[in-house]
């Protein structure tokens, strides 16, 4: 481990080396907690003076991100991903089984500076967990044996690089193929169709398409794309959101694992028809082991003219494509809070309107899409609307890639036309007995078998692509309490309905699922979801109750029998509450219990 | 004439600002005592509830006595209401919770500037604290809740009225409007 001592030369080589723009503080951040396993004070104190920021700016920026620290994480960071999927393949007895073989406690540093070992939200390997992340690296389906193999190395002091290198492959898994994943990779058909049909014409042919975006909300791309072409500025952005955080999605991985030409080629088609130059790939943290090849991807790119200036000869057609990393915060999906985030900032979610495409990066017209949504576009210029509207539904037309985990046979990334069944993608996943299914993540709903029936598309049951399932042997307790203690964890913490809301409804959930609730509990519970959904400033918070509400709504049998008698419990142990006080008093007898009823 | 309307008052930890604040309803106290008369209260120096129709509690819960107290209104008061920010959210007393309480009690009564015989008091007369302060709903059922550090001796007075002649309480704008 380097000294901390040289951390602010190191940050000014990093300054110079990267043009010292401010909105590139988050990357150099990055670049110096992979580097040092912190953030050490000199590289705050260099970072602010560089970019004339205060040193406040710089440590709120560092505060707001997961994956950055102020004290030292030690030489091996190691990052349990805590997703329930995680936790149903036995993450959390290989968190305890980490932290007693190294010595060390949960989220803290151990002493002799070796390791930390913490956990993190979902990693996106659902398919192939429970899943670790070690100073940024992923590894997949690790058991007891694999365990205990990365102690060994942990203790030895090994570098990753020495590490069995199979380790930190991750399988594509795909079991359904359908529109988009029947081809290879885009060489630039779609861009050569752009340059002979013009910009109007295929903006044209896209609406007639009836894309919707693919990370769940389902706004027309078209109109989004003309919108963006129409508002007058000096500069144009088109920015592919990657930053996957939602528990239980890893499509858009395997995407730019396996397709990143085609999502390359999709941002180069947008940037084409809304006359942008400039582009950004926004790659969740989790994902740093695809950056070689992505970079490799947009090198090779570069030299075959689909990329830079001139694309395909072609006068004034510039465009080039940055990657930015996130570090950690889910609410950076949310595309205002993004933005922030590739400026720089914390990634606290704008006031809108103005939206992105009148108004995004440094104020000027943005596009913001799912990796999806660029790669669909790509293969409608290629196809035409009438091919891509074969499938899907009239209001959802194409299909959509659903990554399934849990409780089935073959988990991995699926493609379906839009409009089918739950029913049907539980069958040819190979789920039985399914007493639930989680769409859309946990922001999404929690499906009982009556709701079957239902079909994935924007006019039924729209999702971003996560797919859940649960079986009898599960607790569906275990997995609304997880996710609201995602949420209150995410929380960007700027209004307070979501803030102090999620807090309080992961408190009433825990109190709920050690058997403590009452129907008073219950009440609070649908009070604070009502505020939330009405009063938070963006989706997370509107989202965040879901789970509850689907519990409450959805599985009575499962809350009803967890409830305590009476009508109203305590939301703590009062005696317990007492013995620190008892101890420091010496007075084990005096006071007495205060247990016992209202 | 029917029986007035009973209303006690307790103070747990808090800082006597929200009695205070009930005093400030001024002249109109005599409007209440036509309607109302008091149980037990800081007012009048009864010390245990009785049995009442209304109970406010001024303050969060911080130690044994405030249990105590607390589960004695809950038991003989028909409406039991949060007053103010400590009751309701457990206020500045609950700014204690990010310490431990070991850390609290050395801070007063062992390393504190001017402490002579330093020591944790023992006195088995002192209540015990809780580890950290809590609102009042976590220990008990409460039924109304009123905003404010203190709420405003208007809005006192607002609740008490809609609540007496048995309305639906609602609130003038400016009285739950704080910046």
């Amino acid at each position: 481990m380097n000294p901390a001592s040289d951390a602010g030369i190191f940050t000014e080589r990093l300054l110079n080396e990267g043009g010292a723009q401010a909105t590139d503080l988050l990357q150099y951040l990055c670049s110096i907690q992979q580097h040092y396993s912190c953030i050490p004070p000199q590289a705050v104190e260099t970072l602010a003076r560089v970019l004339a920021l205060t040193p406040s700016v710089v440590l709120g920026v560092i505060e707001f991100y997961s994956f950055l620290h102020r004290t030292p994480r030690g030489q091996f960071d190691i990052l349990v991903s805590d997703s329930i999927t995680d936790q149903m393949l036995g993450s959390r007895d290989l968190l305890q089984r980490l932290c007693d073989r190294l010595g060390v406690c949960v989220s803290q540093p151990g002493s002799d500076g070796r390791a930390t070992v913490a956990t993190t939200s979902c990693t996106g390997m659902c398919d192939q967990g429970p899943a670790l992340l070690i100073n940024g690296q992923v590894v997949t389906r690790v058991d007891n044996e694999r365990l205990d193999r990365i102690v060994a190395l942990v203790q030895a002091g090994s570098p990753l690089e020495d590490w069995p290198q199979d380790w930190f492959s991750v399988s594509d898994n795909v079991y359904r193929r359908d529109q988009l994943l029947d081809e290879h990779s885009a060489n630039g058909d779609s861009l050569r169709v752009l340059l002979d049909r013009g910009a109007a014409d295929l903006l044209q042919e896209l609406d007639d398409s009836g894309l919707r975006g693919r990370g769940g909300a389902g706004f027309s791309t078209a109109l989004k794309w003309k919108l963006c072409r129409d508002a007058s500025a000096d500069e144009r952005y088109v920015v592919c959101n990657a930053d996957e955080g939602e528990p239980g999605t890893f499509k858009d991985r395997v995407l730019l694992q396996s397709w990143a030409d085609t999502v390359f080629e999709g941002m180069t088609l947008c940037a084409g028809i809304i006359g942008a130059r400039r582009g950004f790939l926004y790659l969740r943290g989790e994902y740093r082991y695809l950056l070689d090849s992505l970079h490799t991807a947009l090198e090779n790119r570069r030299a075959s003219g689909l990329l830079g200036s001139a694309i395909l000869g072609e006068p004034g057609f510039d465009f080039d494509i940055d990657i930015h990393l996130g570090a950690g915060a889910y609410i950076c999906g949310e595309e205002s809070a993004l933005i922030e985030s590739l400026e720089g900032k914390r990634g606290i979610p704008r006031i809108r309107p103005p939206f992105p495409v009148t108004s995004g990066y440094r104020n000027r017209p943005t596009v913001v899409n799912n990796v999806e949504t660029f790669m669909a576009a790509v293969r409608i210029a290629e196809h035409g609307s009438a091919w891509f509207r074969s499938k899907g539904t009239a209001q959802s037309p194409g299909t959509k890639l659903l990554s399934i985990s849990g409780d089935c046979r073959d988990r991995g990334v699926y493609e379906y036309p839009l409009g089918v069944s739950i029913e049907e993608v539980l069958s040819d996943c190979g789920a039985d007995d399914v007493q639930a299914v989680q769409v859309a993540g946990a922001a999404g709903r929690t499906l009982p078998p009556a709701e079957f029936g239902r079909t994935l598309a924007f006019e039924d049951v729209a999702t971003g692509g996560s797919f859940m399932v649960f079986d009898h042997t599960r607790d569906v307790l275990d997995v609304v309490q997880n996710f609201t203690r995602f949420f209150a964890h995410e929380s960007c913490g700027f209004c307070t309905p979501c803030r102090v809301g999620g807090s309080l409804l992961r408190d009433l959930v825990d109190k709920l699922h050690d058997g403590h609730g009452s129907e008073y509990d219950i009440r609070e519970m649908r009070d604070i979801a009502g505020l939330m959904q009405a009063a938070s400033h963006c989706g997370l918070g509107h989202t965040a109750p879901a789970p509850v509400l689907d519990l409450l709504d959805h599985f009575p049998d499962v809350w009803r029998q967890r409830l305590a008698a009476g009508g109203f419990e305590p939301s703590f142990d009062i005696d317990a509450a007492l013995s620190e006080a008892k101890q420091l008093t010496g007075r084990d007898h005096s006071g007495g219990r205060m247990g016992g009823d209202v | 004439m029917a029986d007035k309307i009973r209303i006690a008052t307790a103070p747990l930890a808090g800082c006597f600002g929200c009695h205070m604040s009930l005093l400030d309803i001024d002249e109109r106290l005599l409007d209440l005592i036509e309607v109302a008369e008091f149980d037990c209260s800081p007012l009048n120096d009864f010390k245990r509830v009785g049995s009442a129709d209304i109970g406010l509690i001024e303050g969060g819960v911080a130690n044994t006595e405030n249990v105590e107290t607390l589960r004695d209104f809950r038991r003989h008061c028909r409406i039991l209401v949060a007053v103010g920010a400590c009751a309701v959210n457990g206020g500045i007393p609950a700014m204690r919770n990010q310490f431990d309480l070991r850390d609290c009690l050395e801070e007063s009564y062992v390393n504190g500037i001017g402490v002579e015989n330093p020591m944790i008091p023992n006195d088995p007369e002192i209540p015990l604290l809780l580890d950290k302060v809590h609102p009042i709903h976590e220990v008990v059922k409460i039924d109304y809740f009123l905003p404010g550090c203190p709420p405003s001796a208007d809005s006192i007075w607002t609740f008490l009225t809609e609540l007496i002649e048995g309305r639906p309480v609602s609130f003038p704008y400016t009285q739950i409007h704080y910046d």
